[in-house]
């Protein structure tokens, strides 16, 4: 399981459950430091829920949870808010504040965390905005922004503080194609000239690949494989191939479990 | 009798998170308050964008009793006394009661329509993840907002029924009452404790009410039927604590003459 002696993040034996529903089932990550790591898989297998537990909004039902040496499940309040500093984690929907602008959203967390002068904190927007392209729409506010604008706003934000880690929840997720190749470069771009980790989180299969130095598929609750961009598109796995493939039906049913179809017609299905 | 014994769980339940909710509210009151701008936006935005509907509100209620004050006080020849009545009324009552009742469907339901769609829109979310407490930030502000404005906006009430439009307009401008007998017999009969009574109760309210707000849409379920139910129950929740706590608090001060 150890793909490198350097890792940022080691989970082990991860358990969590919504409900009667069972999320993880005992599994084991490695995020290696520096690089792109990719966590696949179809949606709503629990992709999502791992970046809120690493980011300490869940607390596992069984399992460690470590993230540079950190304990997370282990944290109190205050100390969560501390290790927060030191991470960031992009939402699908990009999470901007409606009520300020563009400027002001990717200076909110250096206006709460540091003391700077109003002046360098407008240097440092400024260029986090240049790094996504948006510098001139910094006056626009998010409603006025298109859902690609809205996801770099949301990574220049994610940035401001140059944090350890980057989680990012389905960036590509809705984009038009253009969109979707500047959002992975810019992921890849970031990641290399900042130093820092990244970890996204996705379904699309060929952009995600394409940037990530490190694969994690996961099913069921477990990780189902592991490796190398090339080595996931290699495997012969059918499962992996499946859903490398997109095809609707095979060792993932394409049926959720469900009474017999003639019986559940008639009536006759409990 | 399952099903009681659920509804009452489910109420007590309710009930600890809310006052654990409170408890972090209050806990983070202090570092809201370093912030002056933050709570100069909410005081504007819960209590300046609430004065409309008051001074049109008071305004109101304070000629409707001056005119049914009036038919009363006049048959007895006692018109000159219409200041005291209209005035007793708005002070202890229907200043702070009625403000109350306002507040919660204007500012209350703003208050959690507006947390709970930063909920629906991981707005929240993501400022946990930015390391910022949304209870300081967010709701903290909007709290002492509505602390702060709920007494004033009594006032202000109050001042818009007895003196400006309400009382004094109907009674003495257009009934003809004495403007010298209409101010004096306030004067004489309104003691400070009447005023007094009616500042805390609007302190009272205005905590509930704002408690309530925030708390409803702190904790709305992140759909649109989520955050319709919270407001909702701001509204509904606000109007019978204000009416509830009025009778209590009533009932206390009562004791006390």
């Amino acid at each position: 399981m150890d793909h490198s002696s350097d890792n940022l993040v080691r989970i082990r034996g991860l358990h969590f459950r919504f409900g009667p529903r069972v999320i993880f089932d005992g599994a084991d990550f490695d995020f290696e430091r520096g690089k792109v790591t990719a966590v696949m898989g179809p949606s709503g297998i629990g992709k999502t829920t791992l970046l809120r537990i690493m980011g300490g909004q869940y607390k596992p039902d069984a399992g460690s949870v470590h993230v540079d040496g950190v304990d997370v499940p282990a944290l109190k309040r205050r100390e969560l808010f501390e290790y927060r500093k030191r991470l960031a984690l992009m939402f699908q929907n990009g999470a901007l504040l409606t009520d300020l602008n563009v400027f002001d959203n990717v200076a909110f967390p250096l206006r709460e965390h540091s003391k700077l002068p109003e002046s360098m904190i407008a240097d440092l927007v400024l260029m986090k905005l240049e790094a996504v392209g948006l510098r001139g729409a910094r006056d626009l506010f998010p409603e006025e922004c298109s859902g690609g604008m809205q996801r770099r706003i949301a990574f220049a934000r994610a940035v401001a503080l140059d944090p350890m880690m980057v989680m990012y929840d389905e960036p590509f997720t809705g984009q038009d194609p253009m969109n979707l190749g500047v959002l992975a470069r810019l992921v890849r771009k970031l990641n290399d000239a900042l130093g820092t980790t990244s970890i996204i989180v996705s379904h699309d299969v060929a952009e995600t690949l394409d940037i990530s130095d490190y694969v994690y598929l996961i099913s069921d609750g477990k990780v189902a494989a592991q490796g190398t961009a090339d080595e996931i598109r290699r495997s012969g796995v059918e499962s992996i191939r499946q859903f490398l493939k997109g095809e609707p039906d095979g060792p993932v049913p394409f049926h959720v479990k469900a009474p017999e179809y003639r019986k559940d017609l008639m009536g006759e299905a409990a | 009798m399952s099903h009681l014994i659920d509804i009452v769980v489910a109420f007590l339940r309710g009930a600890g998170r809310a006052t654990i909710f409170f408890g972090l509210v209050l806990a983070a009151v202090p570092s809201a308050l370093m912030r002056p701008r933050l709570l100069a936006q909410q005081v504007y935005a819960v209590g300046v964008l609430s004065m409309v509907i008051i001074v049109v509100s008071g305004s109101f209620v304070g000629m409707v009793l001056a005119l049914q004050g009036y038919r009363t006080l006049v048959g007895f020849g006692a018109e000159e006394s219409l200041g005291v009545l209209v005035a007793l009324g708005v002070v202890r009552e229907l200043g702070p009661v009625l403000t109350a009742l306002l507040f919660a469907g204007r500012a209350g339901s703003a208050v959690t329509a507006e947390i709970g769609l930063m909920r629906a829109t991981d707005q929240l979310s993501g400022m946990e993840m930015m390391a910022v407490d949304p209870v300081r930030r967010v709701v903290a502000p909007r709290f002492i907002a509505g602390f702060l404005s709920m007494p004033l906006l009594a006032a202000i009430f109050s001042v818009m029924a007895i003196g400006v439009a309400g009382g004094h307009l109907i009674g003495v401008q257009l009934l003809g009452v004495d403007e010298g007998a209409y101010w004096s017999q306030i004067h004489a009969q309104v003691e400070f404790n009447d005023v007094w009574n009616g500042v805390v109760k609007s302190v009272v309210f205005g905590t509930a009410v704002s408690w309530i707000a925030v708390y409803q849409g702190y904790h709305a379920l992140p759909t649109s039927s989520g955050v319709s139910d919270a407001t909702k129950n701001t509204v509904v929740m606000s109007s019978l604590a204000i009416l509830a706590l009025d009778f209590i608090l009533t009932a206390f001060m009562f004791e006390g003459v």
